[in-house]
């Protein structure tokens, strides 16, 4: 499941370690605020309210939106950027509507994920989703079984979509290579 | 309920945004929008050549830039055929209204987009809507028509109604109903005779969204059997979603859990589906039958209340 590049979330057991001042990256928290609105972490005052209501924390306990929140804050990149618990987030957003503040939290969280993958911090079964969008279009692609059920609907066999036209596939696939997709998931 | 009809657009033909997981997963839900829709007599319109959404928390977390460019190219489709952009997954319905949002919103972003699809000969107008299938018929059609053309009052099914996360959050521009308490799907499947009960939970994601049913699927699925958990005590006929994402985590993970001595048979319907029942189609032409979680005294329940009728 895991490439390579993730040994830099296996054994990463800084988590619960003393922050020293050397991890803080001032430049990280200028680039996360070029997204609109991710300026907002610095409003967090620590009421918790995200944190409380998470459906995720309940199941799985290192999942802490509102110390990924602080953590975006104080610029501690490679914590955040390494953390593999930053991908448990079901992007819910029950969170990003209570929070007091109005503190994009999923928004941001969302943001320095694409930051780890930029990196080239990715599990490789989300590479295979992107794969997948290269190869095909689609997230989920048609198999032999949907043809069949298609069929049996009285659907075509094939969906109207990329999978039905060729020059539309080649639209998409184009587009993602002129923004860098293909090579961004391959790194 | 205080959930208006759109000012601009609103009656403005449909294309049909299939995504990913209902054409090639649960064509049913597909098929049962087709003949929903005819029923209702609302014209739509394949959207041709659409591609993935993309699926919001996934891309999103990927790259923003390729989130959007694919987006828009999604509704440049409906644009240029002169419609609103109909999805029938909450997941879709997100990304693509959230990418329209920002696009109409930000000059800057839709100039930079723009020079993407430029070079596949398109351009983003900003002169379509997104919309989901059930804002839709309960703004535009209204629950009171959808009665009218009920022809088996589904009369005795207790159901459950899974609104999903992204059907209304984030709630930024979507206009609907409250995010903690809302009745705008309650009421669309009380009009079929069904009746919509509350439970404990109604408003938890069923756990599949944002990249973890991929990668961390055990944990995706503990965060939907704490709902098959309630919804089993609660003895509940079925489950009514919204979003074929949503379906298949309920759907498959029921499978799953069965393996695990954990026996729940809760059938899993779109709405689309529980429609097409209320107007007289039988579960095997809605492609309820084709769910990996089979419950026959479901079946046979739906068949009797056809033959009460007929």
């Amino acid at each position: 499941m895991q490439n390579a590049k993730m040994k830099l979330f296996n054994g990463y057991d800084k988590m619960t370690e003393p922050i020293n001042s050397s991890e803080i990256d001032k430049t990280f928290f200028e680039k996360l605020k070029e997204e609109k609105g991710m300026e907002k972490v610095l409003l967090c005052f620590n009421c918790s309210g995200c944190s409380t209501g998470c459906p995720m924390a309940e199941i799985e306990s290192n999942f802490n939106i509102k110390k990924y929140i602080r953590m975006a804050g104080l610029g501690l990149k490679d914590r955040l950027l390494n953390d593999k618990y930053i991908w448990y987030c079901t992007t819910c957003y029950k969170c990003q509507e209570r929070c007091p503040e109005e503190v994009l939290n999923v928004d941001t969280l969302l943001k320095i994920r694409t930051m780890a993958v930029a990196e080239g911090i990715m599990y490789d079964d989300h590479r295979a989703v992107a794969a997948n969008v290269i190869e095909t279009g689609h997230g989920v692609p048609i198999n032999d079984k949907n043809k069949e059920n298609r069929k049996k609907l009285g659907l075509k066999e094939i969906p109207p979509t990329v999978h039905s036209f060729p020059e539309a596939y080649e639209d998409v696939k184009k587009l993602l290579k002129s923004v860098g997709f293909d090579e961004l998931v391959s790194k | 309920m205080s959930l208006n009809a759109t000012e601009n657009g609103s009656k403005k033909d449909l294309s049909l945004f299939l995504g990913c997981v209902a054409p090639n997963r649960y064509p049913g839900i597909e098929l049962a929008t087709l003949k929903v829709m005819e029923k209702l007599d609302i014209g739509i319109r394949d959207l041709e050549g659409a591609s993935c959404c993309p699926a919001p928390g996934v891309f999103k977390s990927f790259d923003k830039t390729t989130w959007l460019s694919l987006a828009s190219r999604n509704i440049v489709l409906s644009e240029d055929s002169g419609t609103d952009l109909l999805t029938i997954c909450n997941g879709c319905y997100g990304s693509l209204i959230e990418a329209d949002h920002e696009l109409k919103e930000d000059p800057e972003k839709k100039k930079k987009v723009n020079e993407k699809l430029a070079e596949i000969g398109m351009e983003y107008k900003g002169t379509s809507n997104v919309r989901h299938i059930i804002e839709y018929l309960y703004k535009e059609i209204t629950p009171e028509k959808i009665k009218e053309n009920v022809t088996v009052p589904l009369e005795g099914i207790k159901v459950a109604v899974h609104y999903g996360c992204h059907m209304i959050r984030p709630s930024k521009g979507k206009d609907l109903d409250s995010v903690e308490n809302p009745r705008f799907f309650d009421e669309l499947v009380d009009a079929t005779g069904a009746k919509s009960v509350d439970y404990e939970e109604k408003m938890l994601c069923c756990g599949a969204g944002g990249g973890v049913r991929s990668v961390f699927p055990e944990t995706a699925l503990k965060m939907s059997e704490k709902k098959l958990d309630i919804l089993k005590a609660g003895g509940f006929d079925c489950i009514v979603d919204a979003c074929p994402f949503c379906h298949l985590q309920y759907d498959v993970g029921q499978k799953t859990l069965a393996k695990e001595g954990k026996e729940y048979n809760i059938p899993v319907l779109h709405y689309m589906q529980l429609l097409g029942l209320a107007f007289g189609y039988t579960p095997e032409e809605l492609g309820i039958t084709l769910n990996v979680t089979k419950n026959c005294d479901f079946d046979n329940k739906i068949l009797n209340l056809s033959k009460k009728t007929n």
